[in-house]
């Protein structure tokens, strides 16, 4: 991948991250995994990575892969290009239209990209869970059994558990996923 | 002498860094420690304005945080505001994920980490869920937003269709929609 690609690959992912850094998961998962070059495995541990440490999820997200598509300057041109459509999309609006947010064509069309930004990002945890929690071989068994055979048990009842601990006490993602990895490494 | 235009724009530089700094794991505790900045030790901006950036942020494509601080920085020191105080919310993160990349292949070779982040995988998948989970509760105002929420998942997952169509489809929607509520009110 050239620079130029990468650079461009994320100038389109800033302009449809919308309503949230949630919303830059599918669009990265189609640019980056779908186009061939990460596995959903590493992309995911990227997304951890992402959560746990300073700053804007999206700007971790571009940082992160392209240093590992294209190293140190690959990591800043893929920042700059996630970054460049809210830069000069803002300074727009700052400059010209303070009554953006207000205006009825575009509470419209944000209610219509919000509803569809949900089931996107509902998309992205789906396959997220699947290779977590789903990796297991079906060995070409049907209904029931099919399942049985597809789950890892003990990443389900790791699911299941830190689930309901986020249910009743939702704390900072970083908590999350430092009690997985230890939980992983203990009982995975 | 330093001039005063030089100064502000270090200062928006370092107070953005500092956000950036300290927002983990998404941006809600951003909008706290920008009021404390920009309307309590400075008298930047009222506080029915910055909502109201923060509102035009969240409507606007991009990362909210740059977006925000784009317009914070552009009110006080035009194109230059901007862009000192977008480079300071994203310099963090570039150089703690820089540090961490740099070092993660050798430390995925490891057995035990390998398992670790078998685990941190099943911890993302609960985050996600749940914050899915609020996000579907504050979103979720019409019938329409439910069939559009659905049929979004629908498409990507087991229609394999790419998510930027989508998006713009669902704009379009919404603003035919719009429209027509207008149009007959």
């Amino acid at each position: 991948m050239t620079l130029y690609v990468l650079f461009f690959m994320f100038v389109q992912i800033g302009l449809f991250t919308i309503g949230g850094g949630l919303a830059t998961l599918p669009l990265l998962k189609e640019a980056a995994v779908d186009g061939g070059f990460l596995s959903l495995g590493e992309f995911i541990d990227m997304v951890a990575i992402s959560q746990s440490t300073p700053g804007p999820i999206g700007v971790n997200l571009a940082t992160i892969v392209g240093y590992r598509l294209e190293g140190i300057l690959g990591g800043v041109i893929a920042t700059v290009g996630i970054i460049a459509p809210s830069l000069l999309i803002s300074m727009v609006i700052a400059r010209w239209m303070r009554n953006y947010a207000d205006h009825p064509t575009v509470q419209s069309i944000m209610t219509g990209i919000r509803a569809c930004a949900l089931g996107l990002i509902a998309s992205a945890a789906w396959f997220i869970l699947r290779e977590a929690v789903f990796t297991g071989d079906s060995g070409g068994a049907t209904g029931l059994e099919w399942l049985v055979a597809l789950t890892d048990i003990r990443a389900l009842v790791l699911f299941v558990l830190m689930g309901a601990v986020y249910v009743f006490k939702p704390a900072w993602p970083v908590v999350y996923i430092v009690v997985g990895g230890v939980l992983g490494v203990l009982f995975l | 002498m330093i001039p005063e235009v030089t100064r502000e724009l270090v200062l928006l530089y370092t107070m953005f860094f500092r956000i950036g700094l300290f927002s983990i794991g998404g941006g809600y505790v951003m909008l706290p420690m920008l009021r404390v900045e920009v309307t309590e030790k400075r008298d930047w901006l009222s506080v029915p304005e910055l909502l109201d950036y923060y509102a035009i942020s969240q409507a606007t494509p991009g990362i909210i945080s740059v977006n925000i601080a784009t317009h914070v920085g552009f009110k006080r020191r035009g194109v230059a505001g901007a862009l000192a105080a977008t480079a300071g919310v994203v310099m963090p993160s570039v150089i703690v994920i820089l540090l961490i990349a740099i070092f993660l292949p050798a430390l995925r070779a490891n057995v035990v980490v390998a398992r670790a982040f078998a685990g941190i995988r099943v911890a993302v998948a609960v985050l996600l869920t749940g914050m899915l989970g609020s996000l579907v509760r504050k979103g979720w105002n019409t019938a329409v937003d439910v069939v559009l929420t659905v049929a979004a998942f629908g498409l990507v997952v087991f229609g394999d269709v790419s998510p930027i169509p989508l998006i713009i489809g669902a704009g379009l929607v919404g603003y035919l929609l719009g429209r027509w509520r207008r149009h007959r009110a």
